[in-house]
């Protein structure tokens, strides 16, 4: 009985990497830990993020359990419905804090921008390893072609942060994909060309954001707030934290967006310099996971989208913390697989449940 | 499409290295950056942060009450409740904030501008409201609007001490008179809580440190309510009749130095302190000085027979009434002729007084007058108390000396005046002067002999005597010594023609003085302006009463009123 239920387990998770499985627990946890004390106590946030966790990591296993193939072919469809989505978006997206980002779609409400975090990666790997043979410079045109129009759109919405994270994973793939440096400087120079017109197309409290990266106590009850108060609660935690619900900036209000975008400073004040090696050690083994795994990925396609998604999930952890300690603009990145929040765990680990095919369908062929 | 899976075109691996390797190091500069925040800057961070969520707050107590001499409250700290709000938090209906306008009396767009001007969580909307607005404002029960118990001062005898008193701001300190001078004593010492709040101010806990404030304590005045009431009563009533501009009252204790009552007028309520303007706000007693005149040739005479130059029945001639020093004369007001040195006193001649002090030299007279307190404090310890003007004698010539004689180019206060008196009423003695009670007598400073003092007393009785100039000051049942004066006001560079000031000051049972009282009149219009007309008759009702109030031994028979004899001599008095 035992034995059967025993390679019933083995069956259903046979397509789990148990390694990335068990460092993302580990980051799960120590996010449960830390929301329960961002919110004071509160178990309704508490069950609803675990809620979260478990739908996240049932798509992680269902995407696991697809072959690449499948992946591949869901390429296409995936972009295409998004980017329909999001011009659905900002012709009738729902208006939300000065922000467009949601479509009513009838039966519930969607964020186009965040299914583009794997669809902007999956179609332009699709797209170079459709083109590998005969990869030409106009290839690379249409490619940042692909990844502009969706990231231009959620720009507007506006969204700085996530379009930030598409552009990004696109550019690894363009990147990984072989963009050769001429490319990449005419890129560069047209970037720092269009940096005007970006900063038009900004809005004000986007302006704004950039302005108090530079010098937070220019407005210190306004948008410098939120820099100030983590960096003072960052301090405050000093070498081993004021133990754990002992924050005093976090339990005295001090902190806005405490169990979202700003629980790395709920985190470093109650667990101090030590919480904080240990909890970016704990990052570490996920990225030290996925980059063996990409390394270990045999094509065009699985090596390309995979180290996209690791770049990415770095890129995330580097926006998160670096905007909260104050080095980078407050640009709405949650901190992954630690903030409130079912969207973006649903993402980040839909990329998981790629890297983890590639990985065991990859093994499951060579064996 | 998927031949292309199967493919296995070598991707440039340096390109994904440099990414991760990229990636690596943004990671580990993260972990630089807590090191700096969490080990480098923590000290800052976390001052920064207390100074956030932790507040010494101050424990405010009640002020100290101040009494008369008897313990009657004066001055008293009630509690009372202002209306606070929290401009961030606040959020009211049109018609709540037009119901909060009406009951602090002011109006919606005054208090939206109050909230709106300053970027601040704690603004006052109105301090120190009655007991019934704060209920009713309660019963609004508008968010962001609540109370904070402040403490009032209130003063039972209103305008009668306000110049005394002085005042408290809004916050009860001390800032005028005695509020002022005593203020560390009735405040007490402010008590500290060290406190933990959250961002909207929501005191979470104490966290010990709590420093019990020291209660302010009460003060005793040398006030005596009833005297300073019969003061106040009297000099309202004699500015009235008088039609004069100002006056004031100061009552001594020759015993003690201590002052029984001080008063003026012009005065103000200080419960109510709209019109605590300009001159109504001044202790004119204390801090104006003026040209004391008349009132100084005593001490002439004093120091003439202190040194020996004169006797009290030497002669002078006074005639023809003028006398020229240089290319200045000075005048009396009729020729007295022949007079000896007492009728100098009695009459008060000028042209005596000045023959008198041209026997002395400067020094001497200097000496005598400094001695007497003039041109320094009287030790009332009263904040602005003015010293008044006494010129070194080495600047004097013979003219100084001369018009100095009659108390022309020196300058005194009426509290200065007074206590120079207690030269005569206590042999010879200068007490200082004492605001608060003081228990046992005080032995003072002796300036002139005792003989000298019982000369020059001698004298003074005869100016209130038949033939001197103040026979309105008598009191029946008391012998009184005092002196009169009658200085014309400085008008630009010299001296106005008709605005006087009518000054008297006595003290009495002359047998054994107890009081002192000086009284002085600031342009008496209404007719007569002469010390002697004016001044001493409110001297003699308040010195009077206030002899019967203190239970003092009479020291002369007691007259029929209606047989007392007064023959007014109205040529008499300069």
């Amino acid at each position: 009985m035992i034995s059967f239920l025993i390679s019933i387990w083995r069956y259903l998770t046979r397509h789990v990497d148990n390694f990335l499985l068990g460092s993302i627990f580990l980051l799960m946890l120590t996010g449960l830990v830390t929301l329960y004390s961002a919110t004071d106590g509160n178990l309704e946030r508490l069950t609803g993020q675990a809620i979260n966790m478990l739908t996240a990591l049932s798509f992680m296993w269902l995407v696991a359990n697809v072959p690449l193939r499948d992946i591949l072919r869901l390429a296409v469809p995936i972009y295409v419905v998004g980017l329909i989505l999001l011009i659905g978006v900002a012709l009738f997206g729902e208006i939300n804090n000065g922000a467009r980002r949601w479509l009513n779609i009838g039966i519930t409400h969607i964020q186009p921008s965040e299914l583009m975090k794997i669809g902007v990666p999956l179609m332009l790997a699709w797209y170079f390893d459709r083109r590998a043979a005969t990869l030409g410079t106009l290839d690379y045109v249409i490619a940042t072609v692909l990844l502009l129009v969706p990231a231009l759109l959620i720009m507007r919405q506006p969204d700085l942060g996530t379009a930030l994270l598409i552009i990004s994973s696109g550019f690894y793939i363009l990147f990984l994909g072989g963009l050769s440096w001429r490319i990449m400087t005419g890129l560069l120079v047209s970037i720092a060309g269009s940096l005007p017109i970006l900063w038009s197309m900004m809005h004000d409290y986007q302006r704004q954001r950039i302005a108090t990266l530079f010098d937070p106590t220019q407005d210190p009850l306004g948008s410098g707030y939120h820099i100030i108060q983590s960096t003072i609660a960052i301090g405050s935690g000093g070498l081993i934290g004021k133990g754990w619900q002992q924050g005093t900036q976090t339990h005295l209000d001090f902190l806005p967006e405490k169990s979202t975008d700003f629980i790395f400073a709920v985190f470093s004040e109650e667990f101090g310099l030590i919480g904080n090696i240990t909890l970016l050690f704990l990052y570490a083994l996920v990225i030290g996971r996925s980059i063996v795994i990409a390394a270990d990925a045999s094509t065009q396609f699985t090596r390309l989208i995979s180290g996209s998604i690791t770049l990415t999930f770095c890129t995330y952890i580097f926006v998160n913390i670096g905007m909260v300690t104050g080095i980078l603009p407050v640009v709405g990145v949650p901190l992954p697989l630690i903030s409130y929040g079912g969207t973006s765990m649903v993402t980040i680990l839909l990329g998981f449940g790629i890297l983890m095919s590639i990985r065991t369908h990859a093994t499951l062929v060579k064996a | 499409m998927t031949q292309n899976l199967e493919s296995h075109i070598v991707l440039p691996a340096w390109r994904s290295r440099m990414l991760y390797g990229l990636l690596i190091l943004s990671l580990i500069g993260l972990v630089g950056r807590a090191f700096y925040l969490q080990g480098i800057h923590k000290d800052f961070l976390q001052q920064k942060g207390s100074s956030r969520y932790s507040r010494v707050l101050e424990m405010g107590t009640q002020r100290g009450m101040i009494t008369d001499r008897h313990g009657e409250p004066l001055a008293i700290s009630t509690p009372v409740d202002s209306v606070k709000a929290n401009p961030r938090k606040i959020n009211a209906t049109p018609e709540q904030l037009k119901k909060l306008a009406d009951l602090i009396e002011t109006n919606v767009p005054d208090i939206k501008k109050n909230l709106n001007s300053r970027q601040r969580d704690f603004v006052y909307l109105k301090r120190h409201v009655s007991p019934d607005v704060a209920k009713k404002i309660i019963q609004l029960a508008i968010p962001g609007i609540s109370l904070v118990r402040d403490f009032r001062r209130y003063y039972p005898t209103g305008e009668q001490t306000s110049h005394m008193l002085g005042f408290t701001d809004l916050d009860d300190n001390g800032q005028e008179g005695i509020e002022l001078a005593l203020q560390k004593t009735l405040a007490g010492g402010v008590g500290s809580r060290r406190i933990i709040w959250d961002r909207r101010h929501r005191v979470i806990e104490g966290v010990g440190n709590v420093n019990e404030p020291t209660p302010g304590k009460n003060i005793a005045l040398s006030i005596d309510s009833k005297i300073q009431y019969l003061a106040y009563r009297e000099l309202k009533q004699a500015i009235e009749v008088n039609q004069a501009k100002a006056g004031g009252i100061v009552v001594l204790d020759t015993q003690t130095g201590e002052v029984l009552a001080l008063v003026n007028l012009p005065t103000y309520n200080p419960n109510n302190r709209m019109r605590a303007k300009g001159g109504r706000a001044r202790n004119r007693s204390v801090i104006d000085t003026f040209e004391p005149g008349s009132t100084l040739k005593p001490f002439t005479v004093a120091a003439a027979l202190e040194a020996r130059k004169v006797t009290p029945n030497m002669e002078f001639q006074t005639a023809p009434g003028t006398l020229t020093i240089g290319n200045r004369t000075i005048h009396d007001t009729h020729n007295y002729g022949r007079v000896t040195v007492e009728q100098v006193i009695q009459k008060s001649s000028n042209v005596g007084a000045a023959k008198i002090a041209l026997l002395l030299s400067p020094q001497t007279q200097w000496e005598t007058l400094s001695g007497s307190g003039f041109g320094a404090s009287t030790g009332s310890k009263f904040p602005g108390e003015a010293n008044g003007t006494l010129h070194p004698f080495k600047k004097w010539g013979q003219i100084e000396q001369a018009t100095i004689s009659y108390g022309y180019g020196i300058s005194v206060s009426l509290l200065q005046l007074a206590r120079a008196y207690t030269l005569f009423s206590s042999e010879g003695y200068l007490k200082s002067v004492s605001l608060l009670k003081i228990d046992a007598p005080v032995e003072g400073k002796q300036v002139i002999s005792r003989d000298t003092a019982l000369a020059v007393s001698k004298m003074l009785e005869m100016v209130v005597g038949r033939e001197g100039t103040a026979q309105l000051a008598q009191i029946n049942g008391y012998r009184v010594a005092g002196k009169t004066a009658t200085t014309h006001k400085t008008e630009g560079r010299g001296y106005s023609k008709n605005r006087y000031t009518a000054t008297f000051v006595g003290y009495a049972p002359a047998s054994n003085p107890r009081l002192i009282v000086a009284v002085m009149l600031d342009e008496p219009s209404a007719g007569q302006h002469f010390g002697g007309q004016v001044a001493a008759p409110i001297f003699s009702r308040v010195m009077g009463r206030a002899l019967e109030i203190l239970n003092i031994p009479h020291d002369t028979p007691i007259k029929n009123m209606s047989l007392l004899p007064i023959t007014l001599n109205p040529k008499g008095d300069v």
